[in-house]
């Protein structure tokens, strides 16, 4: 596969979000604008090839019967890792995202990757699946927050182009449902061609 | 009393922890295509998710606010849980093979389920008002909160099986197949859940 390769089928081929359906929870909880989608997927992106990269290089030495365990030992370290980094430099980002900061560690993206990918490849190439994935989701998260932020308050990443409110709707609960089901539809559609 | 109802009704209901909070939606979409599966998955997370918040409530209070370690709660919590969850497979499959059966397959996909994680962070770290002035849960509410909430997980679920089953036997365009057309119906749901919001 080549290098390219490796980082564009994140956006569509393997879109983590539409295609394999994975990180279902932070998906439909911070993409209430797009700004928060945004953060929401660079969060993820950080953690996903930092734990790549060192997934890769241990793989070799971890015994097969606790490969698990070691893995999420290592993912939840570079999720205490991102938490104090948004802590001190983004502190409002952290605020709001809140709950889902810490739920990294049981993004089935992450595991996924390192049982799928990074334990059976190199460094270079993980890092690159890492970036790759990273990016599609946070495509992905970026998009469905476009979306809910137009319909929803009438303004896209705080822009506002509407004067009064949108419909409220979109930015609540059952946005995150609707949207998401009728982006995949499109999805859908458009693989089809 | 009324403080143990009020946390029911707005952990049932009102934040519904899928149809509100949006935890533990990627089994939620996978288990609910059977209404037997669902109500299996119900139980099983129900328990588990009691059961984690006591251990996790216990350990966060004991060990690490003393030793100043709450900045490992992520790392300490999910270990917990991710053992937790073995040790209660293998006391379920020697105590009770009957219970075993209806809830074993389920178990190992609980560890990855951000309910558990979410509730047992949740009720250390975050205030709530419930009947009063904003507060830290004590051991006693956080159980009652932990109960209410698996059990609005499972509400939610059996509710969605159900509905799921009849949208099996129906005609839906090509592309609005399998997921979409759940995700729609979710949403229906949970604006439906919605009207709940004025209650408390």
């Amino acid at each position: 596969m080549s290098k390219w390769s490796l980082i564009s089928k994140g956006f569509f081929k393997e879109n983590p979000t539409f295609v394999l359906v994975l990180g279902m929870c932070p998906t439909l909880a911070t993409t209430t604008s797009a700004i928060n989608g945004l953060e929401m997927g660079l969060a993820t992106l950080f953690v996903l090839v930092l734990s790549n990269i060192v997934i890769s290089l241990i793989a070799p030495v971890v015994p097969d019967k606790v490969h698990i365990p070691v893995y999420i030992v290592v993912i939840a370290t570079f999720v205490t890792v991102l938490q104090f980094v948004m802590q001190a430099y983004t502190p409002d980002a952290y605020q709001t995202l809140g709950l889902f900061i810490p739920l990294i560690v049981v993004n089935c993206i992450v595991l996924g990757r390192a049982e799928a990918f990074a334990s059976k490849n190199g460094v270079w190439d993980s890092a690159l699946d890492g970036i790759g994935i990273g990016l599609g989701f946070t495509l992905s998260l970026t998009a469905i927050g476009i979306v809910r932020e137009i319909l929803g308050s009438g303004s896209v990443f705080g822009w506002k182009f509407l004067a009064g409110d949108g419909i409220l709707a979109f930015v609540m609960a059952p946005g995150a449902f609707l949207v998401l089901g009728y982006m995949m539809v499109l999805f859908n559609k458009l693989a089809k061609k | 009393m009324m403080e143990i109802l009020i946390i029911c009704v707005s952990a049932i209901f009102v934040n519904n922890i899928l149809l509100a909070q949006f935890l533990g939606v990627c089994p939620f979409l996978g288990v609910s295509n059977k209404l037997s599966t669902a109500t299996g998955m119900s139980g099983a997370v129900c328990f588990v998710i009691t059961l984690a918040t006591l251990v996790t409530y216990l350990i966060n209070a004991y060990l690490l606010v003393p030793l100043h370690l709450e900045f490992l709660q992520t790392i300490a919590f999910i270990l917990v849980i991710a053992s937790l969850v073995q040790m209660v497979e293998i006391v379920l499959k020697k105590v009770s093979p009957s219970l075993y059966q209806a809830l074993g397959i389920f178990l190992p996909l609980i560890t990855t389920n951000c309910a558990v994680l979410g509730v047992a962070i949740t009720v250390v770290t975050k205030e709530f008002t419930f009947g009063g002035a904003a507060h830290m849960l004590g051991l006693g509410e956080a159980l009652v909160y932990a109960v209410a909430t698996s059990l609005g997980y499972g509400l939610a679920m059996i509710l969605f099986a159900g509905l799921r089953e009849h949208l099996a036997g129906n005609e839906v365009p090509a592309a609005f197949k399998g997921l979409p057309i759940a995700l729609i119906t979710v949403g229906i749901m949970a604006m439906a859940f919605l009207g709940f919001s004025g209650i408390v």
